[in-house]
């Protein structure tokens, strides 16, 4: 049922759209996101969109990894 | 390259974190609750256990939504699948369990129709498609679920489809976890909190756990980084005696959750008491369908007599559910249950905690 993986936007029809994960599309309804745009990532879950993926917060958490790995060298 | 995954399966930023765990040094024995499937999945497929010191106890909840729905739904749905004219549709992995005396599966194979659904909205555009038949789905699933199933709702409302209802058997968290605290029969220090219901809700549902019952509460995400992260942040909570309610996974969760998908559910259900397999009836941690909206509830809709139902003894699912037992205290696993032959909704579903064991337990 749940898709734990970001998928990318790549097509908005109406309150459809398309989602891109690798080379596999699947068909996803936006209504429950506010002001869905191409190229955002989406978190699926039974059909439907339940969010975007916070992109600063993806890099900030991202970032603190790349820390880590920093620090190990060091 | 996967954008936002790669990052969070690093092996390399896994064996640092881990390393960072071995520094905290709790020396007693530390119970870690999951409870959504999902996590429980990553955990086996992962092998996370094993990567962590033997004293972190990772124990899975009831967070498989195949698996928490009790016999007694599974009949009514048989049932229904009877009545002449009804199509049942439903998210697959419901199809295979078996209730007190059939499966949906068996239904099918003897000419009842049963349909799989990726969406909810399949199942109104087959409403939409077959006028002269009755669609009846079969709602179950967590706060993750419940828009999903409320939208479709809105949508058959909205758009005057009078041939589509749903067996509603949706579950809430915050109640069943704390059933659990209060259960006593497993003391548990720590929760990994489910990722996709706090994007819904909001961690702000975890408040009382934390805050009244001390115990750490920390929102992950599913990939192996962001779950030993999460058991890291957990243990720093209790080493440091400073329990909180965190979030791990700030890229897709937040404190307020979704408030255009929280609005909807309120619109179509209110709160009820709820049948947990294996653990049986908990207060408010069910959704039911409003009164306005009664023609798209199947129970209304349709009468449905069902005996009393039947569970098999030998499954222990609702034990392995209460972190009491795991799959291997389990008779039958292996033997006579698998996925192939599944004797118990644990072993079904892609979430459940006996069929994952039945994958990855060599890992
Ligand atoms: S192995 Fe099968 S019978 Fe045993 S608890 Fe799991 S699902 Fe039930």
């Amino acid at each position: 049922m749940c898709l734990a993986v970001p998928m990318k936007l790549i097509k908005i029809d109406g309150i459809n759209g398309i989602v891109e994960l690798g080379n596999i599309n699947y068909k996803v309804n936006l209504e429950l996101i506010d002001n869905p745009l191409i190229g955002e990532y989406l978190i699926v879950h039974a059909g439907f969109a339940i969010n975007k993926i916070n992109e600063a917060e993806a890099i900030e958490s991202i970032n603190l990894i790349n820390q880590i790995k920093e620090n190990s060298n060091a | 390259m996967l954008k936002f995954i790669d990052e969070y399966r690093d092996k390399r930023t896994a064996d640092l974190i881990i390393k960072e765990i071995k520094k905290i040094k709790i020396t007693e024995k530390v119970n870690i609750m999951e409870v959504c499937g999902g996590h429980t999945l990553s955990i086996l497929k992962y092998g996370i256990q094993k990567l962590i010191p033997q004293n972190i106890n990772l124990i899975s909840g009831p967070g498989c939504p195949v698996c928490v729905t009790p016999n007694n739904f599974i009949d009514k749905a048989v049932k229904l699948s009877r009545i002449k004219n009804t199509i049942i549709t439903t998210f697959g992995d419901m199809i295979k369990v078996r209730g007190s005396e059939s499966s949906l599966q068996k239904e099918k194979e003897n000419g009842n129709i049963v349909k799989i659904c990726l969406s909810t909205m399949d199942a109104v555009k087959i409403a939409k498609e077959n006028k002269d038949k009755e669609i009846i789905f079969l709602g179950i699933g967590f706060e993750t679920t419940a828009p999903s199933v409320s939208a479709a709702i809105k949508h058959a409302y909205d758009e005057n489809i009078n041939n589509f209802s749903t067996l509603c058997g949706l579950k809430t968290m915050p109640n069943a976890m704390l059933s659990l605290i209060t259960d006593n029969k497993i003391k548990i220090n720590g929760f990994i909190c489910p990722g996709h219901v706090t994007v819904i809700t909001g961690s702000k549902i975890y408040d009382k756990i934390a805050n009244d019952y001390q115990i750490p509460c920390v929102t992950s995400g599913f990939e192996p980084v962001d779950l030993i992260q999460t058991i890291k942040m957990i243990l720093k909570q209790l080493k440091n005696n400073c329990i909180k309610n965190e979030i791990q996974y700030k890229r897709a969760a937040n404190y307020e959750g979704n408030i255009k998908a929280q609005k909807i559910i309120n619109e179509i259900f209110e709160e009820t008491d709820s049948i947990w397999r294996g653990i049986g009836s908990i207060k408010n941690s069910g959704l039911k369908i409003k009164k306005e909206f009664s023609e798209f509830d199947a129970e209304k809709r349709f009468e449905i007599k069902i005996n009393d139902t039947e569970e098999n003894p030998l499954c222990i699912c609702g034990d392995i559910m209460r972190g009491i037992l795991k799959p291997l205290d389990c008779k039958l696993f292996k033997k006579v249950c698998t996925p192939d032959n599944p004797v118990g909704a644990c072993m079904v579903s892609a979430e459940g905690n006996c069929a994952n064991f039945f994958k990855y337990s060599h890992i």
